[in-house]
């Protein structure tokens, strides 16, 4: 079951007449989030906490920390490793998927292997693969293929499965080739499930990019992070996660966007469907 | 019969064939027999562990880790979810900080953890926690909103009390999203649980995998990762079979079993 889309226009409630509605959209959209920092603020200048410094220390750290040089030494290489190792899995996931996916017997062949390596949690792999691969940049990309590529590999090869009987047999009677079948007609019948995949993928790479930097590494974000806890550098530390956190909303927006060039076709006629 | 057979041949026989390979692989040497060991090995390392104690220990506090954040992240998520899905203000003013909060990867929170409450299990719990609660509030969310209008509005009109809606719609409702829910909770909590062990040091798989590493017994380490995807594959199955048994009414599970 795939969770429905979250926008959902409500009715507008009683109270929210009484505001114009562009002013209540816009409470809606960063009230809370105010009130929180606010409360954080307050409880900081009441009783301070070494654990919690206040925002505007935090914010202090931030730019002071990661704009400059750090930028390129640590975040540059993060990222760049991370988007490396993810477009690896998503093109290999599904080149492999559509493969597997299109061979009835290769199917069955792979497939119970293949459940036993998505099974496997993936942050294991980082000592593993650490073994024989040892700690550099292709060690860290090895490690984000490895695990990010079974939910697309193995979505892929449900949607590929998937593929209408009819359609097939159209494409197959217009005598297609095997490259038009693929590109007109397999791909874009299993796009929503590929996505789907991706989307799971996404938060692995993510874990598996901070684990592998948080356990062999000289530089990169989960490096910092690690050695700014382990030298009680409170407000240091906190900007890592925040950083970490402002990375983890990009990739899901970015997500988000893609989402909607690729399956724009679909959610429409998803909703003609329903209407 | 054949055709039901099939499959199941297949299946064993590619997990044999990969076995085959990997073994000629180390034995010929295209990969270094030292650092990847062959199969034999560590299946031999396998049996081996599985005759000592600690081993079975291990895998305990693996699941006492997993079991114990689930069950904490499923509670709040159930509690919260279940209140902020059926008002509708809260809603909507919570779904800026929600859908900011979800996507933070909850391995940043590790140091914070780490400073607060020491190299101890309720470190690991944090993350746990904290990850798998997303999976399951979010699902909750969307099932307690996913109520049928037209049922609603039945309900009042016949002054259904609000306790007697609450089991009789919006929970038959919800079941089958918080059973996704859960079912991906399961997963991820494990994965959280196995990151807390490997980062923070909390007793288990994780960290007993990490030991046998600095050992240099490396037909250990594939052979702990073996026993992590197994337990991995158990615990979907269960869980796979509970959501079965807890949804048998509803269409999903009945038309595969009309089939």
């Amino acid at each position: 079951m795939s969770a429905p889309s979250v926008t959902r226009r409500m009715m507008p409630s009683a109270a929210s007449r009484l505001l114009p509605r562009w002013l209540d959209n816009l409470l809606e959209a960063i009230g809370l989030p105010l009130v929180l920092l606010g409360l954080w603020a307050l409880s900081a200048l009441l009783s301070p906490n070494r654990y919690f410094p206040s925002p505007w220390r935090i914010a202090e750290a931030f730019v002071k920390t990661w704009v400059g040089p750090s930028f390129f030494v640590d975040i540059v290489p993060s990222l760049g490793r991370l988007l490396v190792g993810l477009a690896l899995a998503i093109l290999l996931g599904i080149a492999i998927g559509v493969l597997v996916g299109s061979v009835r017997w290769l199917r069955q062949l792979l497939e119970p292997l293949f459940e036993f390596f998505r099974a496997v949690p993936p942050p294991l792999l980082v000592p593993l693969l650490a073994i024989t691969f040892g700690i550099g940049d292709t060690a860290k990309i090895v490690v984000i293929v490895a695990g990010a590529i079974w939910p697309i590999l193995l979505n892929t090869v449900e949607g590929v499965r998937a593929v209408d009987a009819v359609q097939r047999e159209t494409a197959t009677s217009y005598q297609l080739s095997t490259v038009q079948r693929v590109r007109f007609l397999v791909l874009p019948s299993a796009a929503p499930q590929i996505m789907a995949g991706i989307r799971q993928s996404l938060s692995i790479a993510l874990i598996l990019m901070v684990i592998s930097e948080m356990t062999n590494a000289s530089s990169g974000l989960g490096y910092r992070i690690t050695f700014f806890q382990q030298n009680f550098m409170i407000p240091e530390m906190w900007s890592g996660i925040i950083l970490l956190g402002i990375i983890g909303i990009a990739l899901a927006v970015l997500f988000q966007i893609a989402e909607r060039f690729v399956l724009g076709w679909y959610r429409g006629l998803k909703e003609t469907e329903r209407a | 019969m054949r055709r039901r057979l099939q499959p199941v041949v297949l299946g064993l026989l590619g997990i044999l064939g990969f076995l085959a390979l990997w073994q000629l692989a180390a034995t010929v040497g295209w990969v270094n027999g030292k650092y990847v060991p062959p199969p034999t090995e560590v299946f031999a390392a396998l049996g081996r562990m599985s005759l000592d104690l600690h081993y079975w220990r291990t895998i305990g506090n693996t699941l006492l880790t997993w079991a114990i954040g689930l069950s904490i992240a499923g509670v709040l998520a159930l509690a919260l979810g279940t209140v902020i899905g059926l008002v509708p203000v809260l809603r909507r003013y919570t779904r800026s900080t929600v859908e900011f909060l979800r996507p933070i990867p909850s391995v940043a929170i590790i140091p914070l953890a780490i400073l607060m409450l020491g190299l101890d299990r309720d470190a690991s719990l944090v993350i746990v926690v904290y990850a798998t609660f997303w999976q399951i509030f979010i699902q909750t969310l969307y099932g307690v909103a996913d109520v049928d209008p037209v049922a609603r509005d039945t309900q009042r009109s016949f002054g259904i009390s609000a306790p007697d809606r609450f089991v009789h719609l919006v929970l038959p409702t919800a079941l089958p999203y918080i059973m996704t829910g859960i079912r991906l909770g399961a997963t991820v909590a494990l994965i959280l649980t196995v990151t807390g062990e490997l980062i923070i040091g909390t007793d288990g798989i994780g960290r007993l995998l990490t030991q046998r590493a600095t050992a240099a017994d490396y037909a250990g380490v594939y052979a702990l990762v073996v026993t992590a995807g197994l337990l991995a594959l158990v615990i979907n199955l269960l869980v796979r079979i509970i959501e079965r048994r807890i949804l048998a009414w509803h269409q999903s599970v009945r038309a595969e079993v009309v089939l």
